[in-house]
């Protein structure tokens, strides 16, 4: 009963993982790769999207206007904002797991 | 919020929503709730999803206990709404505010079990520094706590890393402490579906 229920966590948070990577979009399948692995982001868009991942407080308005005004649309930032606080907590997760497989072999 | 598409984006039926709401709360819908109604097939469905099972499903850690993680995340993350949010959740869930205070503020210092003590340490030490060794866990482990606890304490934590950058950097509208209130009763009586 009790591992049902955390595989079905686990199950639940690689479901967001494909989705937002693999599902349809408004950004690339590329660019959203990029921003959840918080790496290889085009300039106009690393700071904002480095910003979530690592010290999401520090974001400012600014952060998005400097995105829109290289051209990406609100709906792409609205995705790749997600890619970038979705990646950077699922490499936590998986840190986490990893050490309880560890600890408790 | 930040992006305009968060705050009139949506369609008909979801803003018809958003007002009854409003009317019968005599609340704003909160900035988190709002969110995941955006284009809900890209994320907020599935978040949804996760959310009520970490937070409300099968689990050897009440509500209570698993509300606190979600304040202490949100504490070390410094995510006002976040924290707002859960603190006033597990505050009414506990019925004692001033030890969630102490708890968020220094776990060694509040009234808890050891097991949920040493777990907030370990999930304050992943969220700052996005790793644990296995003395970390092991730690956790011999505290009492069982390994499916840390899992599930673990699934918490991912879903307020998530939900604290996306309030951070869509910038939720902070309530008033009437509004967090409201909320609070409201994830205690229906959860986060």
């Amino acid at each position: 009963m009790s591992s049902h229920s955390s595989s079905d966590k686990q199950a639940l948070v690689k479901a967001i993982e494909q989705r937002i990577l693999t599902g349809p979009g408004m950004a690339s399948a590329e660019l959203r790769a990029k921003s959840f692995a918080d790496h290889d982001v085009p300039e106009s868009l690393a700071a904002l999207v480095d910003k979530v991942a690592k010290r999401s407080f520090q974001v400012t308005d600014a952060d998005f206007a400097a995105a829109v005004a290289a051209g990406f649309t609100e709906d792409e930032l609205f995705e790749l904002v997600i890619c970038a606080a979705v990646g950077e907590s699922n490499r936590m997760y998986q840190a986490g797991l990893a050490a309880l497989a560890k600890a408790s072999a | 919020m930040r992006l305009a598409i968060l705050n009139e984006g949506y369609s008909f039926s979801t803003r018809l929503l958003f007002s009854l709401i409003q009317l019968f709360s005599r609340q704003r819908v909160p900035d988190a709730a709002r969110l995941t109604f955006y284009r809900p097939d890209f994320y907020g469905s599935h978040s949804k999803a996760l959310t009520h099972e970490a937070m409300r499903g099968p689990s050897a850690w009440s509500v209570a206990e698993r509300e606190l993680m979600a304040a202490y995340v949100s504490n070390v993350n410094d995510c006002p709404f976040c924290i707002g949010a859960h603190r006033a959740t597990a505050s009414l869930a506990v019925g004692d505010e001033g030890m969630v205070a102490t708890a968020l503020a220094d776990p060694d210092s509040a009234p808890i079990s050891e097991g949920l003590r040493v777990t907030l340490r370990m999930l304050g030490k992943l969220t700052s520094q996005g790793d644990l060794s296995v003395e970390d866990v092991r730690a956790v482990l011999h505290s009492g706590v069982s390994r499916q606890q840390v899992e599930d304490a673990l699934a918490v934590c991912y879903v307020f890393n998530v939900t604290n950058r996306l309030a951070d950097a869509f910038g939720f509208e902070i309530p008033s402490p009437e509004g967090f209130q409201a909320g609070a009763k409201y994830l205690l009586r229906r959860g986060y579906r």
